[in-house]
């Protein structure tokens, strides 16, 4: 531990793990503190006491500074407050209109006004968690080859930013590489295992989805694969642990509640993309059903609501769609809820 | 210190959230575009918004008119329904719609308004069958019943029987159509209504319905061209303009009378040649003209009868009228070469007296 203090000489919070940290946590390490007035800060301020004297304008400085992030951060909390009570209000004629039914009927017809919302809601979840069982192995991967194998050097530079390039990449593109590219080659799968050739349906939708989300668990957990202490890893390799055993026993059960919450963001990313999906999924608002359910074609909240918007002349179908944004701006919610529970839980054992 | 920097956040967290509250309420309201952009915007510029059917030819319109007249039109091609909202609003000075307004939309609008036909378009009717050589004939219940699911497979019997000869796959039908809100499903689906409403009542027509079964829905005219393309055995509706210049197999529909008609601008414009009532809001699907294609429609521009509203000055007004009867006359000569059809006469005379109707403090513009 006094070793890698030592070579770290700009730190100003004392604490190892400061060495490897980015640019953006380091910042954060510094202002945190400050913002939050705790006792952090309280050290922080005397070890810069002995060292400068402030002068009436640096305090003012700094208290503008602890300021404006309070109100940057509460103008964060307002903000979704807003989207929400907009929702909500502009939801009401669709609620009037067709009630808590709407949440589980199963059809939408908008010629006949009887919208609901349930095949979607259906295939929101079905795409978002088809799409994270397939990124999970291939972010991990990822993530423990560049944080554990190759941490440094010019292949683990290229291959970092070329997975990171993979979340820039417009989803539009994704869209017409999906339709273009996959969809054949998921058509001919699918005339091979007998299910109906249609190409485009929930699989292909949840393929590209697992394309789009591996970025983020995987930058976030190759982070924190390398903020493992060495310590920890030097003490299993000393004791006679293989790499693989290093891998399994220390960083992936020091790193789990991290590991589940970049899964977290890839399922939250997962949730409300549209562009793309709605290309390749075959919007069509029936459940899917049967043996081969996930080659059916479906639809997705996002999707319907990126369809249907421009073209809603009734107040009612227009009020229906801004449920759908209601309904999903919802499930996004629970889902997270339900994931800081899972990941507290792991990190408490 | 501590105490007043605190409720100086408070209140001005408060203050923050009271103006994100009322922001957020105004934006709810359709009405609230009253503060119009009319006013503000330069009177040598004209705003339009509605159809993107129509848009490809707008854009070359307006391009020539400007050439001619140094007049600026902004249209935006945000969809038909979309336009009627921004016209109901009024923060465009027309709108566009490939269907005339429903009694709703007439109701949120209050005031008197004019459909002016612009051009008409035709449906085709686009298919993927990689084997079949001759031209894939429908009759309209065959038609009906394929796109409702009730014909499942090429070969079957009703669609043979309409081509004899012809040797059909046994492939699955796939069936595509638009995912999003769109006239072109309006026109569709109204001329599906009319041919055999014993098989598609169930369903109506819109721009958006509830497809049955398992249907295939794209995004946009290239979405859906593009499931048609890929996919052997599907079948699907996309503006004839797009099914010309990308080379797509289209079927000869037959129609009222009893022939089967191939779509094209010449088979467009002959479908509007039936008697089109004063209103102009006439649907051209399902037409009695001979050798008229059957699944076509006007698009209207839509505008307010009485000008003087919202403090507008008679300059833009005349602006706006002149350029419609532009439109109407010397501006139908671009329809063609994009494959749109122009207007019959006999539409032009009744566009002529629509115009003619429209008032600047209840005298007629156009004299």
């Amino acid at each position: 531990m006094m070793e890698s203090l030592s070579f770290n000489k700009e730190a100003i919070v004392s604490s190892p793990e400061i060495t490897r940290k980015s640019w953006l946590q380091r910042w954060l390490l510094r202002v945190i503190p400050y913002a939050m007035n705790n006792e952090k800060s309280a050290t922080v301020t005397k070890t810069k006491a002995k060292t400068t004297n402030r002068s009436s304008k640096q305090i003012r400085w700094e208290n503008f500074f602890r300021n404006a992030l309070v109100w940057i951060a509460v103008a964060m909390v307002v903000l979704m407050l807003g989207v929400f009570v907009t929702l909500c209000i502009q939801s009401i004629p669709s609620f009037k209109a067709l009630g808590l039914k709407y949440l589980w009927g199963r059809t939408w017809d908008p010629v006949n006004e009887v919208y609901g919302a349930w095949p979607f809601l259906i295939g929101t979840l079905l795409t978002s968690f088809t799409a994270l069982i397939i990124s999970i192995p291939f972010s991990f991967a990822v993530a423990i080859f560049l944080g554990e194998y190759y941490p440094n050097g010019w292949l683990s530079n290229f291959l970092r930013n070329a997975v990171e390039l993979i979340a820039a990449v417009p989803s539009v593109i994704y869209g017409f590489w999906g339709l273009f590219v996959l969809v054949p080659i998921v058509r001919k799968l699918e005339s091979g295992i007998g299910a109906p050739p249609f190409g485009v349906g929930i699989f292909s939708a949840s393929l590209v989805l697992a394309i789009m989300v591996i970025p983020y668990a995987a930058s976030l957990s190759r982070e924190l694969i390398r903020l493992v202490p060495s310590h920890l890893k030097e003490g299993a390799y000393a004791l006679g642990a293989t790499r693989y055993e290093v891998i399994m026993k220390v960083i992936l059960p020091y790193t789990k509640s991290g590991l589940l919450a970049g899964v977290l963001l890839s399922l939250g990313r997962a949730l409300g993309e549209t562009m793309a999906v709605t290309m390749v999924i075959g919007n069509s608002s029936a459940i899917p059903s049967g043996k081969f359910f996930l080659f059916g074609p479906g639809n997705t909240m996002a999707s319907v609501i990126a369809n249907e918007f421009t073209e809603a002349a009734t107040t009612t179908y227009l009020s229906a769609l801004i449920e759908l944004g209601l309904v999903l701006f919802l499930v996004t919610v629970v889902i997270n809820m339900i994931g800081k529970r899972i990941i507290s839980r792991f990190t408490n054992e | 210190m501590r105490i007043r920097s605190i409720t100086t956040l408070l209140c001005s967290g408060a203050l923050l959230a009271g103006m994100s509250l009322t922001t957020s309420c105004n934006s709810g309201g359709s009405g609230s575009g009253s503060d119009t952009t009319n006013k503000s915007s330069d009177d040598n510029t004209l705003l339009g918004a509605g159809s993107t059917f129509v848009y490809p030819l707008f854009s070359k319109m307006f391009a020539e008119y400007n050439t001619q007249t140094q007049l600026k039109v902004n249209y935006q091609s945000i969809g038909s329904g979309g336009g009627i909202l921004q016209l109901t609003n009024k923060t465009v000075d027309f709108g566009d719609s490939d269907a005339p307004l429903n009694d709703e939309q007439a109701t949120k609008i209050g005031v008197p308004v004019l459909h002016i036909p612009m051009c008409s378009g035709a449906v085709a009717i686009s298919y993927n069958l990689p084997d079949l050589k001759d031209t894939l004939k429908l009759t309209p219940v065959v038609l009906t019943q394929i796109f409702a699911g009730d014909i499942k497979t090429w070969n079957d019997k009703a669609i043979a029987a309409v081509n004899p000869g012809v040797k059909l796959p046994n492939l699955p039908i796939v069936v595509a159509h638009r995912s999003d809100g769109s006239g072109t499903t309006n026109i569709f689906t109204t001329y599906l209504m009319k041919v055999d409403s014993a098989d598609w009542g169930k369903i109506g027509k819109g721009s958006a319905v509830n497809w049955p079964g398992s249907t295939i829905g794209g995004k946009g005219t290239e979405g859906v061209a593009g499931t048609i393309k890929q996919t052997p055995g599907a079948i699907g509706y996309i503006e004839l303009a797009y099914a010309v210049q990308n080379k797509m197999a289209f079927a000869k529909l037959q129609n009222k009378s009893g022939n089967y008609i191939t779509p094209s601008v010449a088979s467009t414009t002959a479908a509007g040649n039936v008697t089109i009532p004063a209103d102009s809001k006439v649907s051209l699907s399902n037409t009695e003209a001979a050798d008229g294609y059957p699944i076509s429609g006007f698009t209207w521009a839509i505008i307010y009868k009485e000008q003087n509203y919202n403090g507008r000055s008679l300059d833009r007004a005349t602006k706006l009228v002149k350029l419609l009867w532009w439109n109407i006359h010397d501006g139908q000569k671009f329809a063609e070469p994009l494959t749109y059809a122009p207007l019959p006469a006999n539409a032009v005379t009744v566009a002529e007296a629509i115009l003619k109707s429209a008032t600047y403090d209840g005298k007629p513009i156009l004299q």
